[in-house]
């Protein structure tokens, strides 16, 4: 089971700080992470990415988004 | 129209950063006033003189640009499916924090926009306050890294995202119900300034396309000049940076071409050269964009695609522009008001009281 962080409802730049944090910290390779709008998806994968993790989906899901990555 | 969002990309925000540095210098060009070809803080202060909110005669006029970032950017979150109405993160606080970020920015003259603007035609004064905006977004991103956040949004009927937008259209409709009248200060409902900045403006139809084409812009790019700062500070992300030195430096370029550069500190436009609250008023503004996660250009575009708090923090402004004007917060090119350094004090202190109180577990 991969970890999820719920950014849901939060504004720039919690869902950025949130996944980062899980990140450096989580256990898991793979992680979830759920956000409910495009300008929080698009700052996550941004912010992922140069940490060098590798998106592996982008789902809409409900209001929002469900991003899946895996760290690099 | 879904997919990927060119805007979003690195040459997506510097082409939209760059465009705004091109627009700016002409809006000021063709009437608007110096280095203010766009301000949104000193717009919407200029907006809420219109409608009587204050009296001070030289900044009334109900700047079309404010009305134009909010609907462009509805029409663009309507084009692209991403209207979403919000509300419900600490709105009273994001009232405070606009109030407050209004009045530190008319201690200095001028929101982050208009302070890199000031840069580009010259203005010194604007390294003050820009090393004060990074100076308060850096003390935004302490309280950001110990937990500080605004707890959550609730998805709402589309009416609340609305209200702003209709706000919008309202305020239109008085401009086009009472148009100016030459040398008189009021027509109808609104006020107009006779002399003073207020007095400056680009004609009210280009004012207005501008400003539709930079809240559509803007609205795809997510470009805010805070945000700017503070993922640089706090990430050390650039991609808003690029946006926003895009901006400054095609500005400066389209400014030589204009004729309209002018190096120095002393006698700019709509600017003193009080180098200490040019520091203090942008650095208590930058604390309160950053505590509520928005320039005011960007609280715009929020509240255009449908986040309810968002627009809250632009009332707060408007009402904030209010209380800077009648109680002497805001300078003038003469030195800050009779209770400018006051207000500065009061409203750190409000925000660190937010930043200190306001942590962990609602997120």
């Amino acid at each position: 089971m991969a970890a999820t962080v719920d950014a849901r409802g939060l504004s720039c730049p919690q869902p950025v700080i949130m996944t980062l944090d899980e990140i450096k910290k989580g256990s898991d390779n793979e992680m979830i992470v759920l956000v409910d709008t495009d300008t929080s998806k698009e700052n996550v994968v941004r912010a992922a990415e140069s940490q060098g993790c590798r998106i592996t989906d982008v789902a809409s899901e409900g209001e929002g988004y469900r991003i899946a990555l895996t760290k690099g | 129209m879904q997919g990927e969002n060119i805007f979003a990309t690195r040459w997506g925000i510097i082409g939209v950063g760059a465009l705004i540095g091109i627009l700016a210098p002409l809006l000021q060009k063709l009437g608007n006033p110096g280095n203010m070809g766009i301000c949104v803080a000193c717009f919407e202060r200029d907006i809420a003189g219109a409608v009587g909110l204050h009296r001070a005669a030289v900044v009334q006029y109900l700047r079309p640009e404010i009305i134009g970032f909010v609907l462009g950017s509805m029409a663009a979150a309507y084009l692209f499916k991403e209207f979403r109405p919000r509300v419900g993160s600490a709105p009273i606080v994001r009232f405070i924090l606009g109030a407050f970020a209004m009045i530190g920015a008319l201690v200095f003259l001028g929101c982050p926009w208009r302070a890199v603007l000031r840069l580009a035609g010259g203005d010194g004064n604007a390294i003050l306050g820009l090393l004060g905006l990074t100076f308060g977004i850096w003390i935004g991103t302490l309280f950001l890294k110990k937990g500080y956040n605004l707890g959550r949004t609730q998805v709402t009927h589309a009416t609340v995202g609305w209200m702003l937008p209709l706000f919008m259209v309202g305020m239109f409709a008085l401009l086009l119900m009472f148009p100016q009248v030459p040398e008189q200060a009021k027509s109808g409902v609104l006020f107009y300034s006779l002399k003073g900045p207020g007095a400056m403006h680009a004609p009210l139809l280009l004012s207005l396309v501008v400003g539709l084409g930079i809240g559509f812009l803007a609205q795809r790019s997510r470009f805010c000049t805070m945000g700017a700062i503070r993922d640089t500070v706090l990430f050390g992300q650039t991609h808003l940076l690029s946006g926003f030195i895009a901006l400054t430096v095609v500005a400066f370029l389209t400014n030589l071409l204009l004729g309209q550069f002018k190096a120095g500190f002393a006698g700019q436009p709509v600017a003193h050269t009080m180098h200490i609250w040019n520091f203090a008023g942008m650095a208590l503004a930058g604390l309160a964009f950053a505590l509520a996660g928005g320039c005011p250009g960007r609280q715009l575009f929020l509240a255009g695609e449908g986040d309810g708090d968002a627009a809250v923090f632009v009332m707060g402004m408007i009402v904030g522009a209010g209380f800077a004007h009648n109680f002497g917060l805001a300078s003038s090119p003469k030195g800050v008001g009779p209770h400018g350094i006051a207000a500065v004090v009061v409203g750190l202190l409000v925000c660190l009281f937010i930043g200190f109180t306001m942590r962990g577990k609602s997120a």
